[in-house]
């Protein structure tokens, strides 16, 4: 019994060092530990011997088990390792300079310049609406102060329709219906709105004019709402959306929707203020028009003006893009040349 | 409009002021400044001199060899002026000086050594006559620099008209030199003016206003006995420093006038112009304006007549034929004010805009006009002391701007600014603004000066204005809202819109794309689109394109034939705004739309079909929950690029929210035989009144799940859409779900027919199910869907 153990060992030791792969293995696995293997066997004869035997018997041939079993899971990493090796050595290097032909799709540029902005104003609260692009000639000029026989009125600038309508000409003529829409704000909740849209001048285009081009306004409005609250705004805001921190300087400005109103400019980027030819060596680029809301308009849109105070400001998004991107000719925008557009992927 | 600031030193005191500095001031409290002249700098030595002896240069008809007396030594010099004489008064510029940008060396000019330059007024930029040498009439020690006498010297600054658009106050001098008072804390000095009260006793000019709707007021008086032609030198450096030219002496002074206080005059030849009337004509009429343009006067614009016929149309130009001539020597002089926007109108009707119509457009103060007659005699008796004066002050003041009277307090004030302003400090800023005070404490009532009270100033917020600009907004302490912080009421619309927008170009990497929210005409026509009539443009400049789009459609079609050539794949969609219609308020019908377009030449045209398909479910998806339904509709056909066969209407839930179709072939044909096109709308607003279905979370099986695919033989006919009915109809608790995986259709192995091969999930949430189970409930679908004679293939 003891002799054929020895045998078996002896035998499993020469095969095992054969064994090359995990099948083989396997095989050998079976042929020792399987239901039929020489081990199992082994165990199953161990019931032939006398209870003296069959302790020392049994004691070996556990033994040897347990030796098969550890050498076939040693047996197994080896093999691992050798086949991981002959992996790696195999594997095909791969061209990474083989480009991927995918092309990815774009945003129009307008709405990339206004999505940061609309995220930035609405860190600091700002509703984002929206408007008609057909107005009615009360919302965008009575409403907002700008009475039949203004020059701003003058029908040159202004597409009409047939109906009376006509294309808008700035985004504050959403002002009305937004005033309209919320109502006087709520003590100490000012109505904050951000809304950019889509304006029209009737004017023949060229590589400075488009007759299409986009807007984008905003308002405060509530019982303590100052001038000084308006330059911290703008000089907070206007800092995210040029990323610096820009300073702003007020000058008198006229708007028939504001009183006082104010032309905004912000310090030269690319002199820092020194003066340069971008900005007429003034130091300081006009940015945009703002200031107090009109008490007119405030009224027409259902806002108490000896109560309510507001702020509005108002930026040419066209503008902008074209700034940011350094885009020369406007007409970009609405050419539908994918050339061009294809590269604003972000 | 062009500002020197000699002429403001005449009625502020600048002296101590750096003036860039004022400037800068300027440019923040009242109006932008664009640029600021130094005038003067480039006249170096250029001195008095008589010429003593004239004769002719040697090779030259033209030049002649002169000698200059400046009072030190007698100089040499070639001369090229023509009127060039033995005891002429002229400038002359030394060695070593220099005339604008020409040094003064000693050159030899066509071989004769010339050491100096006898200059003409153009030279000196005191006019634009180069005529000939200036004469100097004065009588000035030889030798004395021009600098002396001449204000040769002086900062011009240019203030941006358009700031200045609302303030009617700003548009001579003396209305700047208030504001620079105010911005100084200086005094203004009073204009000097003749006193026109002696005369009243001479007979009236004989003035009607018969329209009294256009005039505001109208103010005359004559002179005779003007002999002076010319304005003196300082005169004429001012108008030329601030873009006007000089012409002869009454035209310069009412130039002068309107550059000085801002009220437009004009100067009638007194023996042309007896009488005046102000009147609109019933019938057009013709008029030969003093430019030498024979114009025709509409029925609308007001005219200044005589007698007998026009003589100026009224604030914006006199006519040629009454005009003041060489051998003038007495003037009727007009000081009038017009209704702004009469003067306006007739001025655009007319194209024709002068310093004067665009000031008059701006809304003068009436008062002006008897404080510019009076101005305008002072400086003339000074120039020309025999002046003689031939009537009374005639002034009819047909309307009046009604007083303004504003109340406020410091609360106020205080409220709209954010800051603390000192009573003391508004009172101040309002007074040297010309404002009439009345205050008690920290309540003021004040009276708006008529300057300012034609337009500009009428309410309180423009007492803001006044105090916070002169303050100055630099000086602002600037500091946040006192508010409650409340989360944003964001807009779902809003969201929905970018995320369509993101997803259309990442996912299915389409091109976002802008157009017109008119049809291109032109190019619908050359591609063979038909649009239906739709709401107009009346006035627009590019006259074709006149129509406004209804549907977004055309114009992508048309990008994409802008851009075949250049790729043979295409996928763009523009969120946009189209008028379909008019409500039945009369307005438009806007609607914010999606337009999608995919196009290629490498995909089969059903591959484009789906490929869009499935874009549209995935956004509808993504911002709904709602899976969208694809329907028949012939309401669609009516657009001659909808195709006729696969075209289908978009439906979530029971809302019609847009279409798909195929590009019709024959508009395929126009733009490429071989590009495949696809092209959806979707009605953003429709689709906004369907509301997103809440995510609802399921428990899923702990039991694994059984997937068993059957293939289906189906009339090849038949629709999707059709068998899933079918199979929706055997009840089975635990079909959790099926869907299509392959079609097959081949005419040879399967005449009229095809299968479809389905995968059907079984799964119970209690157990593991039996194999026979199973199979029962496939024999079960199988059995009922042979009832509807479909097999298993």
């Amino acid at each position: 019994m003891l002799e054929n153990l020895e045998k078996i060992r002896q035998q499993f030791q020469e095969e095992l060092k054969a064994v090359n792969s995990k099948d083989e293995l396997e095989k050998i696995r079976v042929a020792y530990l399987g239901k039929k293997g020489l081990v199992t066997e082994a165990l199953k004869n161990l019931r032939n011997l006398s209870n003296e035997e069959k302790k020392t018997a049994g004691m070996q041939v556990n033994s040897l088990k347990n030796e098969i079993e550890a050498a076939i899971v040693e047996h197994q990493k080896v093999i691992e390792e050798k086949e991981y090796q002959r992996e790696i050595e195999n594997a095909e290097k791969y061209d990474f300079t083989i480009p991927s032909n995918r092309e990815p799709g774009t945003l129009h540029p307008i709405t990339i310049v206004q999505k940061k902005i609309e995220d930035i104003f609405k860190t600091m609260g700002f509703i984002i609406e929206d408007g008609l692009e057909i107005q009615t000639e009360y919302n965008n000029f009575e409403a907002v102060n700008i009475p039949k026989n203004h020059p701003a009125r003058d029908m040159q600038d202004t597409y009409y329709l047939e109906n009376g309508q006509l294309l808008k000409t700035h985004t504050s003529a959403a002002q009305n219906t937004i005033m309209r829409k919320y109502g006087p704000p709520k003590k100490g909740e000012p109505l904050k709105v951000l809304f950019p849209g889509r304006c029209f001048r009737n004017e023949n285009i060229d590589a400075s004019h488009e007759n299409t081009f986009f807007q984008l306004e905003g308002m405060m409005i509530g019982e303590d709402i100052s001038i000084s609250n308006l330059i911290y705004f703008m000089k907070v805001l206007l800092s995210e959306v040029f990323e610096r921190d820009v300073k702003v300087r007020l000058r008198p400005g006229f708007f028939p929707f504001v009183e006082p109103g104010f032309e905004l400019d912000i310090n030269c980027a690319i002199c820092g203020g020194s003066g340069c030819p971008t900005c007429k060596n003034s130091g300081w680029l006009e940015l945009l028009p703002c200031g107090m809301i009109h008490p007119n308009v405030l009224a027409m849109g259902g806002i108490d003006p000896d109560r309510y105070i507001g702020f509005a400001f108002g930026l040419g998004l066209t503008r902008l893009a074209m700034m940011k991107y350094n885009i020369k000719d406007i007409r970009l925008f609405n050419s539908g040349n994918l050339k061009l557009l294809k590269q604003f992927t972000r | 409009m062009l500002i020197s600031m000699n002429w403001i030193s005449e009625f502020v005191d600048l002296s101590g002021v750096d003036i860039k500095d004022l400037i800068n001031r300027f440019t923040l409290s009242t109006a932008e400044v664009e640029d600021i002249y130094e005038k003067g700098k480039d006249i170096k030595d250029v001195v008095v001199g008589k010429i003593v002896e004239v004769n002719d240069h040697p090779n030259s008809k033209k030049l002649h060899l002169v000698k200059v007396d400046i009072g030190s030594e007698v100089v040499e010099c070639v001369c090229g002026a023509p009127n060039v004489y033995v005891g002429a008064v002229v400038p002359f510029a030394k060695l070593g000086g220099r005339v604008g940008d020409l040094e003064i060396k000693e050159v030899p000019i066509a071989g004769v050594i010339s050491r100096g330059m006898c200059c003409s007024e153009k030279e000196l930029g005191i006019s634009d006559d180069n005529s000939g040498l200036m004469i100097i009439e004065e009588d000035y020690p030889l030798g004395t620099d021009i600098k002396k006498f001449m204000q040769l010297e002086d900062i011009v600054f240019e203030v941006d008209n358009k700031s200045l658009t609302n303030r009617p106050d700003l548009w001579g001098h003396y209305g700047i030199a208030r504001e620079i008072a105010a911005i100084l804390k200086r005094p203004l000095k009073p204009l000097e003016l003749a006193d026109t009260s002696v005369y009243k006793d001479l007979p009236s000019v004989d003035v009607k206003v018969e329209d009294t709707d256009k005039v505001y007021r109208f103010s005359c008086i004559t002179m005779d006995n003007i002999t002076k032609k010319k304005s003196p030198v300082n005169m004429r450096i001012r108008l030329t420093y601030c873009g006007m030219r000089p012409i002869n002496l009454l035209a310069d002074l009412t130039n002068y006038l309107m550059m000085e206080i801002g009220q437009p005059m004009h100067a009638y030849d007194n023996r042309k112009v007896k009488e005046i009337r102000v009147k609109t004509f019933n019938e057009p009429v013709e008029f030969l304006t003093l430019d030498g343009v024979l114009r025709k006067i509409d029925t609308e614009t007001l005219m200044i007549c005589n007698a007998k016929e026009p003589i100026g149309i009224a604030g914006i130009m006199g006519g040629e034929l009454s005009s003041i001539a060489d051998d003038t020597t007495s003037l009727l002089l007009e000081s009038a004010n017009f209704d702004a926007t009469s003067v306006r109108k007739s001025a655009m009707r007319l194209g024709l805009r002068t310093d004067a119509s665009s000031r008059y457009e701006k809304t003068l103060d009436p008062e002006m006009t008897v404080t510019a007659i009076e101005r305008f005699m002072k400086l003339l008796m000074d120039i020309d002391p025999g002046v003689k004066v031939t009537s009374s002050l005639t002034d009819n003041y047909v309307k009046h701007y009604d007083k303004i009277t504003i109340d406020f307090d410091k609360a106020y004030i205080d409220k709209y600014t954010g800051i603390d302003i000192s009573s003391d400090m508004m009172e101040e800023t309002l007074r040297n603004l010309g404002f009439e005070v009345n205050r008690q404490g920290d309540n003021f009532s004040v009276v708006v000066p008529s300057w300012r009270a034609t337009k500009d100033v009428t309410i309180k917020a423009d007492i803001v204005e006044e105090i916070t600009r002169i303050y100055g907004y630099d000086n602002f302490e600037i500091r946040s809202t006192k508010s409650l912080l409340t989360p944003v009421r964001h807009s779902v619309e809003r969201d929905n819109e970018y995320r369509i927008k993101q997803l259309l170009s990442t996912k299915y990497d389409m091109n976002e794309v802008h157009s017109y929210i008119w049809y291109e005409t032109k190019l619908n026509k050359e591609l063979g689109i038909v649009t239906e009539p739709n709401i107009r443009i009346i006035n627009s400049v590019t006259a074709e394109n006149d129509t406004i789009r209804a549907t977004m459609i055309p114009t992508l079609l048309g990008f994409v034939y802008k851009n075949v050539d250049t790729y043979p794949e295409m996928g763009m969609y523009e969120i946009g705004r189209v008028a379909d219609g008019l409500k039945e308020d009369g307005l438009c019908n806007e609607r914010k739309r999606l337009g999608i377009v995919l196009a290629s030449k490498k995909m089969s045209e059903k591959d484009v079909f789906f490929k869009l398909k499935e874009a549209i479910e995935q956004v509808m998806i993504d911002i709904k929950n709602i899976t969208p339904v694809f329907v028949e509709n012939n309401e669609i056909n009516k657009y001659n690029y909808v195709h006729p066969v696969n075209s289908a209407g978009i439906l979530l839930k029971e809302q019609e929210i847009g279409y798909i179709s195929v590009l019709n072939p024959k508009i395929r044909n126009n733009i490429d035989k071989k590009l495949n096109v696809v092209f959806a709308e979707i009605d953003i607003d429709d689709m906004e009144k369907v509301s997103a279905v809440p995510l609802k979370f399921k428990e899923v099986s702990k039991y694994p799940g059984v997937t068993v695919d059957l293939s289906l033989l189906v009339d090849k006919s038949m629709r999707y859409e059709t068998l899933a009915g079918y199979i929706n109809e055997y009840p089975c608790e635990y079909l959790s779900k099926y869907y299509l995986i392959d079609i097959f259709e081949d005419e040879k192995l399967l005449p009229g027919k095809k299968s479809m091969t389905v995968r059907f999930e079984f799964v119970s949430m209690e157990r593991t199910l039996e194999g026979n189970e199973i199979q029962s409930m496939v024999d079960g679908l199988l059995a009922s869907l042979k009832d509807k004679n479909i097999e298993l293939r």
